[in-house]
């Protein structure tokens, strides 16, 4: 089934992930044509690698570093995650204020690192790695065809990741506002906000419709900016396909000044996503009516 | 037919994402210098605020050019 070079195909081929499943009349393949056979037992292997890959990184950055004591002269990288460390503790003093709740330090300061690291794959060359696999796999025979080798490189253009840490995000802040305002406390506070006592149902509708948009929100904006990102550099990728001197050039234009523009977007996600789930978490901690 | 109402749809979507963020930014933006001309010293301040909120407004525009895109280009 050779796919002939067209820009839909190109595309395609792009934003499909290699996904591993179980399949009725296979079995368990990572073979892309039995896709739809695999109904729910369906893994993107891809996103999931290369985000425990860059998880692991970040845990080994930040704990293998030589750390200088006070007196002698911080090394560089020592530098640079005692900068990330006071970034993080700055916003949570200016979000949350004093709390004695000891998981959200850590948690902002994977929440921004990972979702930075992960962000950064977007950066590398939209065709350097996906060329990279289809030669590797179609060389040692993994694949008959080399347009059937799929990876997908940047786990954050992946909404199950997105909206698998939204969701722990929001499961967490469930858990605090039931542990700090008691399950009673919380249930008033879904039902009895905006108009006291009366108008129980309407006053419901709007918090559930409030209490779920937070997460959605919080995963599907990662999720956009960073598809809509790769998106991009596919469409400045398929100007090539005019062969032509002077179509390269603009193309590599820009994809220049994408690129360079895209460190903001891949910076200020990664922040935003920290700061939401820090707003959320201190939300659960308030007490106070508002 | 269904091809072409495709198009139509993904060049809704582009276009009245692209309005609702502009005016949202255009907001923020007067906002943001108005704030800086009324007290310069707050600037840091203000700056990382404007990013927040710029990320907030810009959400729903970039998912509905997301889908847009993948309308007008892979489907």
């Amino acid at each position: 089934m050779a796919k002939e070079l067209t820009s839909k195909s190109y595309i395609d081929h792009h934003l499909t992930n290699l996904t591993c499943g179980k399949t009725e009349s296979v079995g368990w393949t990572c073979d892309h044509n039995y896709y739809d056979e695999m109904g729910f037992m369906a893994f993107h292997v891809d996103s999931i690698t290369i985000s425990i890959l860059l998880g692991v990184a970040f845990v080994a950055l930040f704990k293998l570093i030589k750390l200088n004591p006070a007196d002698q002269k911080p090394t560089r990288m020592q530098n640079f995650v005692e900068m990330c460390v006071e970034f993080v503790n700055e916003n949570i003093k200016s979000i949350f204020g004093s709390t004695d709740n000891k998981l959200i330090g850590p948690l902002a300061l994977t929440v921004l690192i990972w979702v930075f690291f992960m962000n950064l794959m977007d950066l590398i060359p939209v065709d350097f790695l996906p060329e990279l696999t289809k030669q590797v796999s179609y060389a040692s025979g993994i694949v008959d065809d080399p347009n059937d080798a799929y990876f997908k490189f940047v786990p954050t253009t992946d909404p199950n990741i997105t909206l698998g840490m939204a969701l722990g995000v929001f499961i967490l802040t469930i858990f605090y506002s039931i542990k700090i305002k008691g399950l009673g406390g919380f249930i008033a506070e879904l039902t009895l906000h905006p108009f006291g006592k009366f108008a129980i149902p309407f006053n419901f509708a709007l918090e559930i419709m409030q209490l779920l948009a937070k997460p959605l929100s919080l995963g599907l904006r990662l999720f956009g900016n960073l598809y809509a990102g790769e998106m991009i550099f596919i469409l400045i990728a398929l100007l090539m396909f005019f062969q032509s001197a002077v179509f390269g050039v603009l193309g590599l234009g820009l994809h220049l000044l994408w690129a360079l523009f895209h460190i903001l977007v891949v910076s200020l996600q990664a922040f935003i996503f920290m700061v939401l789930t820090i707003l959320y978490l201190s939300m659960a901690h308030e007490t106070g009516d508002h | 037919m269904e091809q072409s109402v495709i198009y139509i749809g993904a060049g809704l979507m582009l276009g009245l994402g692209a309005i609702g963020s502009a005016v949202g930014l255009g907001v923020l933006g007067s906002k943001f210098m108005e704030g800086i001309a009324r007290q310069p010293e707050l600037r840091p301040f203000l700056l990382t605020n404007f990013f927040i909120v710029l990320a907030l407004v810009e959400a729903i525009p970039i998912i509905s050019m997301v889908f847009g895109l993948y309308l007008l280009f892979a489907v």
